[in-house]
């Protein structure tokens, strides 16, 4: 995106600034923006110099002290810890199949919520409610009343088909929390890929059906290059957030058994509030900031990319 | 691009509005310190006696007595509620003016100058409290250089519960001082997977959690944490086998999904009749008495099991302190002296019965027979637990640090929660006792000798 702007800055910055504008208007055009700049400075690059100076300290909040300067020791624990490396490995395993799975669940629903049905109204609000209600709720009530081994809702039902008291919390973790992540986020995109649908003029899918094309070539020669930004632009949101999922780790299996739903943002709660390790979270912080960048800008440039060749083929 | 101007400018004013948010963070802090009044903002564990017993009771009987003071509670599981304190009176926040904690933090704490000495502060002022009533082995834990840091709202060791209407219909008897080799043949006898579980064991991650309990057979099968020159022992023969031991024992006759278990979960079970026994706090026996009197009727108590050493308990407190330098000092005496007085448990006996009563704290507890005539099934075990702890002398050979179920030097808030989670795993079945104990040891062996003994 930040490609586009730039873009089309460079076309009509010619226009809206005159070269050898004065120095008074340049100000006039500045000043109202001030007190935003400030304000992000304050909240945004403050605190992370504040981390990476962190990042260069010892500094545990049990040991009495306070921090002192150990150069890029951090840093070496950072890459030399298996925990963190398994972190980033579970966060982008638990990011891409949630969102991936999600989205086709999204296209599944919203083709269907398309079709018109009595009680449809009704129907759609009952498929957008797990989105709707809090994440954490949401994981309490996935935790204790759904998955609970002894007490469990699912135990309950499944046991009729041969299941026994699973320790779905134990023993299926990363499964337990990613279905949970894609129950709250099918909605979503059930959403975003609805709006999509609205949006397909229909004369076109009345030219298919009239040209004799089956549902299916319909779906996937019109259809879905219609949906395909929508589409995008729901697994890139839903990236966004999902990579910082925190609460239905926290809540349903505190990042256990073991490391083994341990994701960063989990990671890095754990170093700070259990490990008290101010300079290691400090540089682990720092750390995935410059991978969440390098992530990011292949991303929006792969997506920059896609939006102007959608804008040039319309 | 810019103009240096401009850069100076922004410069200064993005450092004047972080000189200003900075002023009003630390503004507050000058309100008067012994104040007897004001509010009094209380961190505590989420657990029983105190969600359903200390809180409402400070709002009936407390804040009525003392229309001055007005008590805020903040609760936590044990975990977090750890991690809270430490944050706050490490980085002097002064959030709580009374935090609960136990006798692995109150010695560290004092030690780092941050908990008021209450034996000279307030208890050598305030001689109705009688601080010489505490239980001697509670007292100690709860003290540094023989001043009392924090005082004690209730005190346990570990025991075993088991259900006497199933070892009757099974035809076991429960020794009172029985062995894990015992223990285990009894879980696989009275087991039946899907109704009730052998053993109720702990297996959530945390070392006042899954922990506690496992460094108590570690104990007895002859482990340690350290040896004598600090070198780690996690993976000495005796730590793996306790740990295999305890492993295998919660797998095969535990209840399900055990690696998300602690204290809370565990009582719901055994008082929903889902386990056969339960080895826990001694404190347990009270909140059974009190919530779930069936079950009560058809318990049973036996010391913890042991195998090499001749008792196994832990030893643990839950105490209230006061951070030093917070606000309203005065008042919050007055709030932790009444909690913790015989006056309290009165109340207590009065309002809930008298078998409520938080245990394992004063002398004059077990002498009074209000208390004996209700808890005579487990008070008498309970102190029986309690004296018998060591925690000098945790093992079966000398070790250069203090604690049974815990190492009391600041770098186990750490160590503890990592080898928790690998047992975690292990209970769960994610990876084999082995893996778990070698990434411990690893874990452990991160920190030199000298760090280890400078703690």
């Amino acid at each position: 995106m930040t490609a586009v702007e730039a873009g089309a800055a460079a076309t009509t910055q010619v226009g809206i600034r005159p070269r050898g504008a004065g120095r008074r208007e340049r100000w006039q055009r500045r000043l109202p923006l001030l007190p935003a700049l400030i304000y992000i400075i304050v909240v945004t690059q403050i605190p992370f110099v504040v981390t990476l100076w962190y990042s260069f300290q010892s500094y545990f909040w049990d040991v009495p002290g306070g921090a002192h300067f150990n150069a890029l020791s951090n840093y070496r624990l950072v890459f030399t810890d298996a925990v963190f490396r398994g972190s980033l490995l579970r966060s982008v395993i638990m990011t891409a199949i949630s969102v991936i799975l999600a989205m086709i669940l999204g296209v599944a629903f919203a083709l269907l919520l398309d079709r018109k049905f009595f009680g449809r109204g009704v129907v759609r609000t009952l498929i957008i409610t797990p989105f709707l209600v809090m994440p954490a709720a949401a994981s309490l009530v996935w935790r204790d009343p759904m998955l609970d081994p002894n007490f469990g809702l699912l135990n309950y039902l499944l046991e009729p088909f041969g299941v026994h008291h699973v320790a779905w919390l134990s023993s299926h973790a990363l499964g337990s929390v990613i279905v949970v992540m894609i129950w709250q986020w099918t909605p979503f995109m059930t959403l975003i890929v609805l709006a999509g649908l609205q949006s397909q003029p229909s004369d076109t899918l009345e030219a298919a059906k009239v040209d004799g094309a089956g549902a299916l070539a319909t779906f996937r020669e019109l259809t879905l290059p219609h949906l395909r930004p929508y589409i995008e632009l729901g697994i890139l949101l839903g990236s966004i957030y999902l990579v910082n999922a925190f609460d239905a780790v926290r809540l349903m299996t505190n990042g256990g058994p073991g490391t083994s739903t341990t994701n960063l943002p989990f990671f890095l709660y754990q170093k700070v509030n259990y490990a008290f390790d101010v300079g290691g979270a400090a540089a682990a912080g720092v750390v995935t900031v410059i991978l969440t960048i390098i992530v990011a800008t292949f991303a929006l440039r792969m997506f920059a990319r896609v939006f102007q060749f959608e804008e040039g083929g319309v | 691009m810019r103009s240096s101007p401009f850069r100076l400018r922004a410069l200064a004013a993005a450092g004047l509005v972080a000189a200003v948010a900075l002023a009003a963070c630390s503004s507050g802090s000058t309100a008067s310190n012994n104040s007897k009044t004001g509010t009094v903002t209380v961190a505590v564990v989420s657990n029983p006696l105190i969600t359903s017993q200390m809180v409402p009771l400070t709002r009936s009987v407390f804040e009525k007595q003392n229309p001055g003071i007005t008590v805020k509670f903040a609760t936590y599981t044990e975990g977090d509620l750890r991690a809270a304190i430490e944050r706050d009176v490490s980085t002097h926040s002064n959030a709580f003016n009374v935090i609960m904690i136990g006798p692995y933090e109150t010695p560290l704490f004092a030690k780092n100058g941050w908990l008021d000495n209450l034996s000279t502060q307030f208890i050598a002022k305030d001689p109705s409290y009688g601080a010489s009533d505490l239980l001697p082995p509670i007292a100690k834990a709860l003290s540094y250089k023989g001043s009392l840091y924090s005082v004690p709202f209730y005190g346990e060791s570990s025991m075993m519960f088991y259900r006497k209407d199933m070892f009757a219909k099974a035809g076991l008897t429960m020794p009172a001082h029985p062995t894990w080799a015992q223990i285990q043949g009894f879980a696989a006898k009275l087991n039946q997977p899907g109704k009730v579980a052998g053993i109720c064991l702990r297996g959530l991650a945390g070392w006042g959690d899954n922990m506690a309990a496992l460094d108590t057979v570690v104990n007895t099968f002859g482990g340690e944490w350290f040896n004598q020159q600090w070198q780690p022992q996690l993976t000495s023969p005796a730590f793996t086998a306790a740990t295999n031991f305890y492993v295998n024992l919660v797998r095969r006759y535990g209840e399900s999904g055990a690696s998300n278990d602690s204290f809370n979960q565990l009582l719901t079970l055994y008082g929903q009749g889902k386990c056969a026994m339960w080895y826990d706090a001694t404190v347990a026996a009270t909140s059974i008495a009190g919530s779930f009197p069936s079950v009560f009727n058809q318990t049973g108590y036996a010391f913890a099991p042991v195998n090499l050493t001749k008792s196994s308990g832990w030893l643990w407190s839950w105490a209230l302190g006061v951070p030093q330098g917070t606000s309203n000092q005065g008042a919050a005496w007055k709030f932790v002296s009444w909690a913790t007085s015989k006056g309290y448990e009165q109340l207590v006996g009065a309002k809930y019965g008298w078998a409520a009563v938080p245990p394992g704290t004063r002398t004059s507890l077990y002498h009074n027979p209000a208390y004996l005539s209700k808890a005579s099934a487990f008070a008498p075990i309970t102190l029986a637990s309690i004296d018998s702890t060591d925690p000098l002398h945790p093992t079966l050979h000398p070790v250069p640090y203090v604690g049974i179920q815990y190492v009391d030097i600041p770098q186990f808030e750490t160590l503890g929660l990592q080898v928790a989670q690998q047992i975690a795993g292990a209970i769960a079945g994610t990876e084999s006792v082995t893996q778990a104990l070698k990434t411990s040891q690893s874990a452990a062996a991160a920190y030199t000798p000298a760090q280890l003994s400078a703690g």
